[in-house]
């Protein structure tokens, strides 16, 4: 019998969706038993809302003054302690679970499933390799406790209506005073989250300065959708870090991808391969992008982009 | 002043376009371009960046590989690392012996800091500088983009997914780097040569006393993945946005 804990990610008192994702992917495991955990000073909002996820059995909390933050060091141990009750540990591949899991997995002394896409079994799983160039099905050893990562863009998050008890966990772990949060910045706060978001336009180095990047936003905002960069926008600094999409960026998979003056580089085509439909805006007919976009238009995106804006504003989004 | 080890991981180079083999055994790798994965390159610099500014001492560049790894330990000599070391493999070890190895080392060498990749760009895992920091009890700070030393403790900044975090870390820890950490400087013909004479150790797992786990995560297959296929091309602004309602997107 596979019994799933799932970490929680979550954000002032706010459950992350990536956590009813995860839910998901553990439910494709027969017969699973699915517990998530909540890290926090005060678990109460969080919880309630983990509760809620249908196929949820309970929902644990940690409440210590030290769970303020997220801190890898300082969780992991926690964590440890919990999954020896458990066949599976769970959690996003976010930066929350890229930088928590593997940890947890050490402290327990077995390896990690980074990515998984799909579950073929309790033990098996595929996973994406070589910028998602190779997907590769691994086995993880019987009778190890099973930590992974789940690709949030390979999974539906679950639906709500459960009703999961909620109780209070005690674990024996020495937490580490060696690490300390000292602050957070967040450059795109007020807009659309770019790996929920349904829509998602994003500018590639064709754009060529911060200013003319915020040609996007209008656009964006005409279609109601987040905003997304290549890395080369990032590195010149026309966009935040936290809008790069592909493989050392953000995975997503919105129902419409717009790509303009992005060249579709293997490493940014790894961050849309599940999007619905890409749209490529570029001048250059031979542009890679081109071979993975459902519509493709060959052109200026200066021109192109505000009159797209105006003809999508006409329409009412 | 204590060493800063840095991990030199050899994979295919990211210009290539890696395809699966036939048989499914694996990817093609014959007469394909190998390189220093690129997050190693970015954490090489860094490190040789703070031994310039008089903040750490020797660079001691470490691969887990096969022999011809020593090329790209090679490469890192001449960018600047003192020395290098090749714990030599006949088949690549999986994150969490890798992480044993890097403990082993850290024992021998007592550095200051350990600057590992965020990611290595074949398995894609991510694993292995949160392992390690696990193993030897020491912070992690991963995805640095800006790494501030001030005596015993350091201060980074990380690249999360809500924006940038930044964190303050007993020293002596684990970094782990993302991309916008540092740009990774040329290597110049003359360090080509002197990288010649630099020291390049070359030892087994046995040596370090570390045995890959009997038990490990196998993997059975590979396969390519779903292709997606080209689309229509549209003339303009009018026909995209047609395009888009026919497919139900608006
Ligand atoms: C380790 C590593 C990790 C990486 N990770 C990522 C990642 O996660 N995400 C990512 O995106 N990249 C990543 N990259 C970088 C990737 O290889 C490419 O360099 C990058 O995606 C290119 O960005 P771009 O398409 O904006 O720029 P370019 O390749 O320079 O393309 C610009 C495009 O704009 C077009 N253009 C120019 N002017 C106009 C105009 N006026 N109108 C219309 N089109 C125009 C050009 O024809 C061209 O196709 C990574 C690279 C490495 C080595
Ligand atoms: N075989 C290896 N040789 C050298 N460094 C490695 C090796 N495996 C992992 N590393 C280091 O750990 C980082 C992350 O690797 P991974 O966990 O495999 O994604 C790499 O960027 C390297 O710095």
């Amino acid at each position: 019998m596979s019994s799933v804990l799932i970490v929680a990610e979550h954000f002032q008192g706010k459950l992350n969706p990536s956590s009813a994702k995860c839910v998901t992917c553990a439910k494709s495991i027969a017969g699973a038993e699915i517990d998530i955990v909540v890290l926090a000073v005060d678990a109460a909002a969080v919880a309630k809302e983990a509760a809620a996820l249908a196929g949820v059995r309970r929902v644990l909390t940690l409440e210590r003054p030290e769970n303020a933050e997220a801190l890898a060091a300082v969780w992991a141990p926690q964590i440890a302690e919990l999954a020896r009750n458990y066949s599976h540990v769970f959690g996003p591949s976010t930066t929350f679970g890229k930088d928590l899991l593997p940890r947890v997995a050490a402290l327990l002394g077995v390896g990690q499933i980074s990515d998984v896409m799909a579950v073929e079994s309790a033990q098996r799983f595929r996973r994406p390799v070589y910028a998602a160039n190779a997907v590769i099905t691994v086995e993880a050893p019987a009778g190890n406790i099973v930590v992974a990562t789940v690709r949030t863009a390979s999974y539906q998050p679950a639906a709500g209506g459960g009703t999961a008890s909620i109780e209070r966990a005690q674990v024996n772990a020495t937490l580490p005073t060696h690490t300390r949060f000292v602050s957070r910045s967040a450059a795109n706060a007020d807009r659309p989250d770019l790996q929920t978001a349904t829509r998602v336009v994003s500018g590639g180095r064709a754009l060529a300065s911060a200013e003319n990047f915020k040609l996007l936003y209008g656009l964006a905002d005409a279609l109601g959708a987040a905003v997304g960069a290549s890395r080369a926008a990032v590195d010149a600094g026309y966009a935040a870090n936290d809008l790069q999409v592909g493989q050392t960026g953000k995975i997503i998979a919105p129902e419409l991808y717009v790509a303009l003056g992005i060249s579709g580089a293997i490493q940014h085509l790894t961050g849309i391969k599940d999007a619905r439909t890409i749209v490529a805006v570029n001048k250059d007919s031979e542009a890679p992008i081109f071979e993975v976009a459902d519509i493709g238009l060959v052109g200026d995106l200066f021109q192109i982009v505000p009159e797209l804006e105006r003809l999508i504003r006409a329409r009412g989004g | 002043m204590s060493p800063i080890l840095v991990g030199v991981k050899r994979v295919i180079d990211f210009s290539v376009r890696v395809r699966v083999k036939p048989d499914g055994s694996g990817v093609m790798t014959d007469g394909v371009k190998m390189s220093i994965n690129p997050f190693d390159e970015i954490a090489l610099e860094e490190a040789l960046r703070l031994k310039e500014r008089n903040l750490a001492g020797e660079v001691i560049a470490i691969g887990i590989g096969p022999g011809e790894a020593q090329q790209q330990l090679r490469t890192a000599l001449a960018m600047g690392a003192d020395r290098a070391v090749l714990v030599q493999v006949d088949s690549p070890v999986e994150p969490l012996t890798a992480a044993q190895v890097f403990l082993k080392l850290v024992q021998k060498h007592q550095p200051q800091l350990v600057i590992l990749g965020k990611q290595a760009i074949d398995d894609d895992n991510g694993q292995t500088g949160q392992m390690l920091a696990a193993l030897w009890d020491r912070p992690q700070a991963t995805f640095a983009s800006k790494v501030e030393i001030d005596g015993e403790r350091a201060q980074v900044t990380r690249e999360v997914d809500a924006g940038l975090e930044t964190i303050s870390i007993d020293l002596p820890a684990v970094v782990t780097t993302d991309l916008r950490l540092n740009e990774p400087r040329y290597i110049k013909l003359p360090d080509i040569m002197k990288a010649k004479k630099k020291p390049l150790d070359v030892i087994k797992l046995s040596d370090l006393g570390v045995t890959p786990p009997a038990q490990s995560i196998r993997t059975l297959k590979f396969e390519p993945p779903a292709a997606r296929s080209r689309g229509v091309m549209v003339k303009d602004a009018a026909e995209l946005v047609a395009a888009l309602k026919q497919r139900g997107v608006l």
